[in-house]
């Protein structure tokens, strides 16, 4: 009882250093928060003119279409942040520091979690006020929208075990660009901007099974706007997969990472 | 009683060696230097002593509590300041100073007493509101050493603490270290440089290789080395010998004679004296000189010379 308590002490701890750093940084903060503000406006507004949505044509329809998938999108780029964070802990022996100290080991995690997951719950606000400016609404009321949000935290929980990892195992300068590089094919290869079934028919199939599709997918069904469509099954069970594709990815890297965590003395 | 013991240390990272054998003894206040080359094995042997690392065999006791079966209480017991100064970059000194007193289980309001206190006695009062990121090399390092003393741990660990510190800076963390050995801390300090566990330690181990190559107090090492050098660069190759005839006699050591640079150094026990005589007896002698100095011999020498002769190799207290 005693070891919980303090385990929860430590993680808010941990928890209120990232807000800290929020606060004394207010200007990364904006900038982190402006940028998938700056993608809705890019790809609504520059390139969406030229975008057809089934059932619909012009940029408005498009921007319906559009706002889903910047929201998902969001989420799987705060893998960066994630491991950003982690690795340069490490680095600068900040890590050890944590462990040479009586505090409880999952703390480092925990504090993570908590401060990731609230800055996610932060910038989907942002998006989703500019989303309501451009004219996207969600139309099948707020249980549905708020268990689409729920989809979408739920992909971001799932980025943050993949972050946590990479961040404790991989080395070197270059490392955050390798992982800003690998991120984008990661966002792009998806349903988010364009249509899979107008890609090459291989290229098409990865991009449906492509776990970002199915929160965005998901996502568009439970907002209500337009999709895609898609006749293939991982199309059709998009909500069932934004469920799946996140649980599995937990499953493998949330004990990858407790495991790389606590071997950290090997 | 003592502080930190090792015993038969052992470690090994895949097939290379870091550790082969490393015992240890740190009586409870003193401050005991571990003196080596980079990867002689200093950094591996305090990651054990700190829990960070499990040896590969061997035991080590640090505070009375063993590293392997009681870490949470070793933890409790250790400060620890590694090669980099391990201090959020972003928040400021106090805040740093709070984090860590939280972490140690501090209530919140003898976090931040213990952290007012703590930036004041580093001469970190004014600047403790400020980000990490404007300190100063020195400041930053004695933000890690404050970060360190949280909650007074009776043993602290300092992993080279002064390495690519300006002379400056560096003094400014020596005089931060006595300051806590008259406060009773026990100390393990490693180290490349010779003048630092000079200045600072009761008792010195040298390790290389991951072995411990030499052991004793810092006068009965330099002992060892042979003490200070004085070198003497004369104006013409000419006066080489006679000068180093002179300095033979003045010293009862051998000299070098380096006749590339037109330097004859040697080993002299008394420093001042025989530099005053060396200076008298060349002038006597009319022989003309660009350059005499004394110095310390450089940490090449000494490992040179420690394992170079087989009798310098245990040197007990």
């Amino acid at each position: 009882m005693n070891r919980l308590r303090w385990a929860l002490a430590d993680g808010a701890t941990l928890t209120r250093r990232d807000l800290d750093h929020w606060a004394r940084q207010p200007a990364q903060l904006v900038i982190g928060l402006l940028f998938p503000v700056m993608l809705v406006l890019m790809f609504g507004y520059l390139l969406g003119g030229g975008m057809t949505v089934p059932g619909a044509v012009g940029g408005d329809a498009y921007r319906e279409f559009l706002i889903p998938g910047t929201l998902a999108l969001t989420m799987v780029f705060g893998l960066e942040g994630t491991f950003q964070a982690i690795k340069s802990d490490v680095a600068r022996g900040v890590t050890d520091r944590f462990r040479s100290t009586p505090m409880a080991s999952s703390a480092v995690v925990v504090g993570r979690s908590v401060a990731d997951l609230l800055s996610a719950v932060v910038s989907l606000a942002v998006l989703v006020l500019s989303g309501l400016a451009v004219g996207w609404r969600w139309h099948d009321g707020l249980a549905a929208a708020l268990a689409a949000f729920g989809l979408l935290l739920l992909l971001r929980f799932a980025m943050l075990w993949i972050g946590i990892y990479l961040g404790l195992v991989v080395r070197g300068e270059g490392a955050l660009v390798a992982v800003q590089i690998l991120v984008w094919p990661l966002g792009f290869l998806s349903n988010t901007f364009a249509a899979p079934s107008s890609m090459p028919g291989w290229l098409g199939a990865i991009a449906e099974w492509n776990p970002l599709s199915s929160t965005v997918g998901a996502a568009r069904e439970l907002f209500g706007n337009p999709g895609w469509g898609g006749e293939s099954w991982v199309a059709q069970h998009a909500i069932l997969m934004a469920v799946l594709w996140p649980a599995l990815l937990i499953a493998i890297f949330f004990p990858l990472s407790v495991h790389r965590y606590r071997h950290l003395d090997r | 009683m003592e502080a930190v013991t090792a015993h038969a240390l052992h470690r090994r990272f895949g097939a290379v060696p870091a550790l082969s054998g490393v015992d240890l003894s740190v009586p409870a206040g003193s401050v005991h230097g571990l003196l080596g080359p980079n990867g002689a094995g200093k950094t591996t042997l305090v990651r054990i002593l700190t829990t960070l690392l499990r040896p590969t065999a061997g035991t080590a006791t640090v505070a009375g509590f063993d590293v392997l079966r009681e870490p949470d209480r070793v933890r409790a017991s250790i400060g620890l300041v590694g090669q980099h100064a391990a201090v959020d970059e972003i928040l400021s000194g106090r805040q740093n100073l709070e984090m860590f007193g939280r972490l140690h289980h501090l209530g919140r309001s003898e976090a931040r007493t213990r952290a007012v206190a703590l930036l004041e006695r580093f001469g970190l009062a004014d600047t403790g509101s400020r980000a990490v990121s404007t300190y100063s090399g020195g400041m930053r390092r004695r933000l890690d050493l404050a970060a360190s003393l949280i909650t007074a741990p009776p043993v602290l660990f300092l992993d080279e603490p002064t390495t690519g510190l300006d002379p400056r800076s560096r003094s400014e963390v020596w005089e931060a270290v006595r300051s806590l050995v008259a406060g009773g801390t026990t100390v393990l300090l490693t180290t490349q440089y010779l003048e630092e566990v000079d200045r600072l330690a009761d008792h010195v181990t040298v390790i290389d290789h991951g072995t411990v190559i030499a052991s004793g107090t810092p006068s009965q090492l330099k002992g060892q080395l042979g003490g200070d050098r004085i070198d003497v660069v004369v104006s013409s190759p000419a006066d080489l010998a006679a000068t180093a005839a002179l300095l033979a006699g003045l010293t009862g050591n051998t000299p070098d004679t380096d006749e590339d640079n037109r330097r004859v150094g040697v080993a002299v026990d008394d420093r001042m004296a025989a530099l005053t005589a060396t200076v008298r007896g060349l002038s006597d002698a009319g022989i003309a000189v660009e350059d005499v100095t004394l110095r310390r011999p450089t940490l090449d020498e000494v490992f040179l010379h420690l394992t170079a002769t087989d009798d310098a190799r245990m040197v007990t207290a």
